[in-house]
């Protein structure tokens, strides 16, 4: 009798640990596998026992409830407590999952498993092509970065392919700090194999026999998944000097961050990469042809990278199949904050925001009404329920004045203080800026001080205030002080009575 | 709180560290982490000898070391607590937690409580983001914390 348990760190943050104990004393014979995540953190932890009829599901299940659960021995489908066969659940069957199709399915070290369910189809595939024809492939597939930029990544890829060097590297940038995510902390955990794969396709594609994932520190379950991943791949001849024996050689060295957010901007993180103080770098020159220690580098997502496989194996127009407009292929929405059913549920670009909150999310977890949803991490925008129509996609969020990010959407109630919230959007940029620019460094200490004052119910600041953002938004470097003023102008657009609060108390 | 280490000893270690990134590109940070999971902080012993082996000012070094959160100049107390400020726990009562965090404690973020026993720091996500308000403690995940959950942990 097999089961099933995540240990994906959601799951071991609910106590899947203690719930993984206790199963094994309740039933000392079976065969318990530990998975990653299937995305439904609402359910954590969850319990799936093999059945004729597909893995069936329970949860939550806590330690304490096991001896009841097991009472006449594993429970099955006549179980009172059985949800159903997991794929049924209308959670599982509404999505389209392609870059996480294996999460929560395998076991996440098992590298047999991982080819039995369709593992290195995409590598072999790509091994046998020109770099050229990786490159156009990714870019047919319409394929843009997920780490919020939203750039074409063939594009980004041919670029490094075209300039000649005497290395070239494939950078991960695995320093997820924007709250409200955590699909690549869920793909690293969930199945790493898929990463080093996206990132061996990649080193193929541009002609880079070296890689780096800059794994942030926030993460150590990932870091020790992604660590021993690595060694296994190495040992299999998945990396190593030649890949599956093609005579491509491709090496990985896991990097770990120290705490810092503006590394996840692409230029700060290389120079973090090379050991230098990591503020961000200006551009020109493009990473592409100057990036890790001078050379010509490809800097992707942790999704970006792991959607390659899955283009590959299944060809750039089945991927392109899915999506809207310039937004094609599927986005992994974390769905997190104040929410009945939270977790992460990967679809085709194109749902509204009142699909994914009211609709897959359930509404609040608290039962009050939804006020904001925080779309695209601490530099995204609020947005109000009277745009809670618009699509979620690149062109269609920017076209509201806010961005899609990283995908992660954060749903509060009606008791947050807009106010507050544009606050710690100014704290945390002066908390977290690098200091190599004016606006973001001092525009944001300026920023706390304005908000307070308006708090205060002081005249003149809110104008005060859109001016800062002005300058912030057209004067810094990179997006931590460019997209501050997202959140904040938002808050104060969207949300004008939050602010007049101090005169209306007067 | 323990001791701090002895010079020499600090010394040693941190050239047997060195030695053992030495083939790295790029091994500065590596080392810094190397060097504060031995000592549980950054030695001021240990950054001459990493500034000369790495071939860089012991500014240069300082200045790397002290831009990110995670290194300490001084130990931390025996129990190290991070509770997420982000927006994701936020809406679920982070603030609330964090006040009474720093109540029951009586001590600030990155401080520690004068008997040593716990030090609270702020965290910048988790990615626990559907199951806050998040908590690191001494490097273990914990989600959904309520102010009693907040005191067994550290009573315990």
């Amino acid at each position: 009798m097999r089961l099933y348990l995540s240990q994906d760190a959601a799951a071991k943050a609910l106590g899947a640990e203690a719930t993984a104990a206790a199963i094994r004393a309740a039933a000392p014979g079976v065969d318990l596998v530990r998975t990653g995540a299937r995305g439904m953190v609402w359910l954590e932890p969850l319990l799936e026992v093999e059945a004729p009829e597909g893995r069936l599901a329970f949860g939550p299940v806590t330690a304490a409830e096991v001896p009841d659960l097991f009472a006449e021995g594993v429970p099955g489908a006549s179980h009172p407590r059985c949800l159903g066969p997991t794929e049924a659940l209308p959670w599982m069957k509404r999505q389209t999952r392609l870059t996480f199709a294996r999460c929560g399915v395998i076991d996440p070290l098992d590298l047999a498993a991982y080819e039995a369910h369709g593992g290195l189809a995409g590598l072999r595939r790509a091994l046998g092509m020109t770099p050229e024809a990786i490159c156009a492939e990714v870019t047919e597939s319409g394929l843009r970065g997920r780490g919020g930029a939203g750039f074409p990544t063939g594009i980004k890829w041919n670029t490094v392919r075209q300039t000649h060097a005497d290395r070239k590297y494939i950078v991960c940038n695995a320093d997820e700090g924007d709250s409200g995510t955590f699909a690549d902390r869920m793909l690293m955990e969930g199945d790493p194999f898929c990463l080093i794969e996206g990132m061996a396709i990649a080193g193929r594609a541009v002609g880079a026999d070296r890689g780096f994932v800059y794994l942030r520190s926030e993460y150590p379950d990932a870091i020790r998944v992604m660590q021993v991943a690595v060694d296994r791949a190495r040992a299999a001849g998945l990396l190593g000097p030649s890949l599956l024996g093609s005579g491509q050689a491709f090496e990985i060295e896991i990097r770990v961050g120290a705490g810092a957010y503006v590394c996840g901007e692409e230029t700060s993180l290389l120079n973090s990469l090379e050991g230098k103080r990591p503020v961000v770098r200006a551009k020109p020159p493009l990473p592409a042809l100057q990036g890790l220690f001078g050379r010509p580098t490809v800097v992707n997502n942790v999704i970006s990278l792991a959607s390659v496989p899955v283009i590959l194996a299944g060809g750039a127009t089945f991927y392109a199949g899915f999506g809207l407009g310039r937004s094609r292929g599927t986005v992994p929405l974390q769905i997190a904050g104040n929410v009945k059913f939270g977790g992460l549920f990967e679809a085709a670009f194109g749902l509204s925001l009142f699909e994914i909150i009211d609709d897959i999310g359930g509404g609040t977890a608290s039962g009050r009404p939804v006020k904001a949803v925080q779309v695209g991490g601490p530099l995204g925008a609020y947005f109000p329920r009277d745009l809670f129509d618009t699509p979620f996609g690149y062109e269609e969020f920017a076209g509201q004045e806010g961005l899609i990010g990283h995908a992660g959407i954060v749903v509060f109630d009606d008791t947050v203080d807009m106010l507050a919230q544009a606050r710690f959007a100014m704290e945390f940029c002066a908390v977290e800026s690098c200091g190599k620019c004016t606006p973001c460094r001092i525009g944001s200490v300026r920023g706390v001080e304005v908000v307070d004052r308006i708090a205060r119910g002081e005249p003149g600041q809110i104008a005060l205030l859109r001016d800062l953002c002005e300058t912030m938004k057209f004067g810094s470097l990179c997006a931590l002080g460019g997209f501050t003023p997202y959140p904040v102008l938002s808050a104060l657009t969207h949300f004008p009575e939050d602010f007049d609060r101090a005169r209306r108390a007067a | 709180m323990p001791a701090s280490p002895e010079p020499d000893l600090v010394v040693a270690e941190t050239r047997a560290i060195l030695a053992d990134h030495s083939a790295r590109e790029g091994p500065l940070l590596p080392v810094l982490h190397a060097v504060q999971a031995r000592f549980g902080h950054l030695p001021r012993a240990a950054l001459p000898v990493i500034a000369e082996a790495l071939a860089l000012s012991r500014a240069e070094v300082h200045g790397v070391a002290s831009f990110y959160h995670d290194f300490r100049e001084a130990p931390a107390g025996c129990q190290v607590v991070k509770l997420c400020r982000a927006e994701a726990c936020q809406a679920v009562g982070a603030r609330e937690l964090a006040e009474h965090a720093q109540a029951r404690l009586g001590i600030g973020w990155g401080e520690t409580t004068p008997d040593g026993s716990v030090t609270l720091e702020p965290v910048f996500c988790l990615g626990l983001c559907a199951c806050g308000p998040a908590a690191l403690v001494d490097g273990d995940v914990v989600g959904r914390l309520t102010p009693e959950g907040f005191d067994r942990l550290v009573a315990s």
